[in-house]
């Protein structure tokens, strides 16, 4: 069922607006067709029938002959056979003397004035097309010209000219339908990739996450990347979401269950002083459950921000301070233990501020909890990576330990005493975000050091 | 404004014998007297001739009358074009066996155009326009007298007459009769036809004229001449009389030449302001139907030109290449041409001279 609002967001189907298109081009192509057939049937027509009259024209012209000083006009019957090729039309000529006087033919009362070879003048009623030919002659008895003028009606013409504007059209008419049924075809066959889509993705189980795998044209697969893309991010959303469930199920039930049974303990404890102990051990427990909650949101956030937060430039030095600022207060002698170790000049790469934030001040409360003093926080920028991380002067943890040093808890006592283990997941995952790495290193006997990689931006490489 | 209306004015010169207002040789009516549908028909056929075509019509039109007027076809071209000027007409149709003038009658605008089933049947060279439509089929023949000449003897091409009379001596001297073109209009254009067809009618006028040849007028006249054996040979005859004749005679034999015959199919026109076109139209329609076909036949005026039907008629080896029919279309205002007709004229009258 189709969503009112959705239902408003469709605008008017790619069909048809594809029909009005080719139906529009086609339109205005056949007009201009066939304008331009009937101009050509016309003049076409015009031309040859104007052939014809000038070939019986000239024809008589050219039997004109002189006996006792008179013209003497011999019409050839082929002059006539000629004009007879226009079977239904009629005829008129007349052949006329210098003077203007009709030698033979129609008496046409006088020959038109002007130089034109071609002329219109009615015939009986009816629309005719003249030709005059002109034959001078040079005799000893005649010094002169003599007019041969023959008009014939114009139905051949038009005719003819019909004829050729009406097979232009069927030609026309016949290839508007050809590319009309391609152009259907066309649109049929270049939306058919949707098609698939669509029924791809109908036909997946509720559960289906996989990214949607169909053939489509280059056109289309920038849609199926955006949808896989998509589909990656609610399957990443969904896998945050159960981990974060399974995590938080699984790892606070022990704290908590150890909280009550401190808690059963002390109310059934009548010593006072033994209260108290309890009542510190109670206090201890809840702060770690704490920390372990704030680590489990803020591993789930980190991972949800990596997905949903655009990135920007970030000076890794200002991200350093910050951690530094928030870092635990109430750690023992924390702030007076951290050093900072900055450059000179910013540090840019493309980042999320909190989430960097986030993952130094884990690794200055690692660096803290299990490393020694001097624990420095450094930012460094060259040869095209960045480095934000902590280094102390402890051992850290064994070598073996550094593969998987970035899964959820990794340690495998699982929740110690003090920490959740969550800390280098979350400075792995936030290294991941950033297209970085996490980077652990000891770089003598006596450091040891945790760092996030990340491209620098090369406005800050030269 | 110029505007192309005029005749050729040595037209009104066709025919010496038309002085004076064109009128009717003949005229003849049928169909009751009261009726209120009146057809007035003019035509160059002989009113005994047509008189069955036009009773056979009639039992079909109920209640027409037609008027049938028999007229010289020169006289009859007058009154007709006089019509057409004057935007009158006095006849619903004109059936005249000068196509020429009736395709000149229609070329300048005083034809009406019918259209039917049967007109639109008709082959090209037997309708021009829509306006004027050939309705019979007669051949042009030499007759002659089988009394006088053997069949062996007897020509059966030009080419056999022009070798009959190329002997100093020979017996058709002077005995050898042929149309008048200056008087009769159909002479002329068989005559003017013939020089079209081929290069005999050089030598074939040379011929007649070496040999004293008669020019002389009307169909009737010469086919008397044959039969009386005044003439030896008729050529040029209207085939259609000629079979009429033989029908009465049988020693009359009727040629059709087979180097080519010309065929004339006599024009029916509607004048442009006919009264009653609609009937005109129905009667053409019944001419050309298999009824009217079949009624033109018996009286001679289409001759059975495919197999041997009439016992006087001597058909051609191949009729499909002899018979030529004369087309109906504008180049036959050629030969009407004041020009034109006057140097074909006295190119014949060289050969025939006025005694």
């Amino acid at each position: 069922m189709t969503d009112p609002a959705v239902r408003s967001r469709i605008s008017t189907s790619l069909r048809f607006r594809l029909a009005a298109g080719i139906i529009l081009i086609l339109a205005i192509g056949g007009v201009a067709v066939a304008y331009a057939a009937f101009a050509y049937g016309r003049d076409a027509a015009q031309q040859s029938f104007d052939r014809l009259l000038v070939g019986a024209a000239s024809q008589i012209a050219g039997a004109l002959r002189f006996r006792d000083g008179e013209v003497v006009v011999d019409i050839p019957i082929s002059a006539f056979e000629l004009l007879s090729l226009a079977p239904r039309d009629r005829v008129v000529y007349g052949v006329f003397g210098d003077d203007g006087t009709l030698i033979t033919g129609y008496d046409i009362l006088s020959p038109p004035d002007g130089d034109g070879i071609f002329f219109t003048d009615s015939f009986a009623g009816e629309t005719a097309r003249f030709v005059r030919v002109t034959r001078q002659f040079s005799e000893r008895s005649f010094l002169g010209s003599v007019d041969v003028i023959i008009g014939q009606t114009t139905e051949a013409r038009r005719e003819l000219a019909q004829q050729v504007t009406q097979n232009a059209l069927i030609a026309v008419a016949a290839i508007g339908v050809g590319m009309a049924a391609l152009a259907a075809l066309a649109v049929q066959s270049a939306l058919s990739p949707l098609h698939r889509i669509e029924r791809d993705i109908a036909a997946r189980s509720s559960k289906d996450l996989t990214p949607v795998d169909v053939n489509v044209p280059q056109e289309i697969s920038s849609l199926v990347h955006a949808l896989n893309r998509f589909i990656a991010r609610i399957e990443r959303h969904l896998h945050v979401m159960r981990t974060l469930i399974a995590d938080a199920s699984h790892q606070l039930r022990t704290p908590i269950a150890a909280l009550r049974a401190q808690a059963e303990l002390a109310a059934e404890e009548a010593d006072q002083e033994r209260i108290l102990k309890i009542v510190g051990r109670i206090h201890e427990r809840s702060r770690n459950l704490s920390r372990l909650t704030d680590q489990l949101l803020s591993h789930a956030l980190i991972i949800h921000r990596a997905d949903t937060v655009d990135l920007e430039a970030v000076d890794l030095r200002t991200v350093a301070a910050d951690a530094v600022d928030q870092t635990d207060q109430s750690m023992p002698d924390a702030d007076r233990a951290i050093r900072l170790a900055l450059p000179e000049a910013p540090v840019m790469c493309d980042g999320d501020r909190l989430s960097l934030a986030e993952a130094c001040k884990n690794l200055i409360n690692n660096s803290l909890k299990h490393g020694k003093s001097p624990v420095t926080v450094f930012v460094q920028g060259q040869g095209g990576r960045a480095r934000i991380g902590v280094r102390d002067g402890g051992t850290g943890f064994p070598e073996a330990m550094w593969q998987t040093a970035g899964s959820r808890f990794a340690k495998d006592a699982g929740v110690s005493a003090r920490g959740a283990g969550l800390g280098l997941a979350i400075v792995n995952a936030v290294s991941e975000a950033h297209e970085g790495q996490m980077r652990i290193e000891r770089p003598s006997e006596t450091e040891f050091a945790v760092f996030l990689e990340l491209p620098l931006l090369p406005e800050n490489t030269e | 404004m110029r505007r192309f209306s005029g005749v050729l004015p040595v037209l009104a010169l066709l025919g010496g014998a038309a002085v004076g207002e064109p009128a009717p040789e003949a005229a003849k009516s049928y169909g009751p007297v009261q009726a209120e549908v009146r057809l007035t028909v003019r035509g160059t056929t002989d009113i005994a001739r047509f008189e069955p075509v036009l009773e056979k019509f009639l039992a079909r039109a109920e209640g027409a009358r037609i008027e049938y007027e028999q007229w010289g076809s020169n006289d009859l071209y007058q009154a007709t074009d006089a019509d057409c000027r004057s935007g009158y007409a006095s006849a619903d149709l004109v059936i005249s066996s000068s196509i020429d003038q009736q395709v000149k009658l229609a070329n300048d605008g005083c034809a009406a155009s019918y259209r039917s089933d049967e007109t639109t049947g008709l082959a090209a060279v037997s309708n021009w326009r829509d306006e004027v439509f050939g309705i019979t089929w007669e051949p042009a023949v030499i007759v002659y007298n089988r009394n006088m000449i053997g069949d062996a003897l007897a020509p059966r091409s030009r080419f056999d007459l022009i070798d009959l009379l190329r002997p100093d001596d020979s017996a058709f001297r002077g005995r050898i009769a042929t149309y008048d073109i200056e008087v009769s209009g159909l002479g002329y254009l068989f005559a003017f036809a013939d020089s079209q067809q081929a290069t005999t009618f050089g030598r074939l006028i040379e011929a007649f004229g070496r040999s004293g040849a008669v020019a002389t007028c009307c169909s009737a006249a010469i086919i008397d001449g044959v039969a009386s054996g005044d003439y030896l040979i008729a050529y040029n005859v209207l085939g259609s009389y000629a079979l009429a004749r033989a029908d009465e005679n049988p020693d009359i034999v009727v040629v059709a030449p087979h180097d080519y015959t010309l065929v004339l199919a006599r024009a029916a026109m509607i004048p442009r302001h006919a009264a009653t076109p609609g009937l005109a139209g129905e009667f053409i329609d019944f001419l050309l139907s298999e009824p009217g076909r079949s009624a033109l036949r018996s009286a001679n005026l289409i001759v059975d030109t495919s197999e041997n039907v009439h016992a006087a008629m001597r058909l051609p080896e191949n009729p499909e290449v002899s018979l030529r029919p004369i087309p109906l279309s504008v180049a036959l205002l050629v030969g009407l041409d004041q020009h034109k007709r006057r140097e074909f004229i006295s190119r014949w009258r060289a050969a025939f001279p006025k005694e």
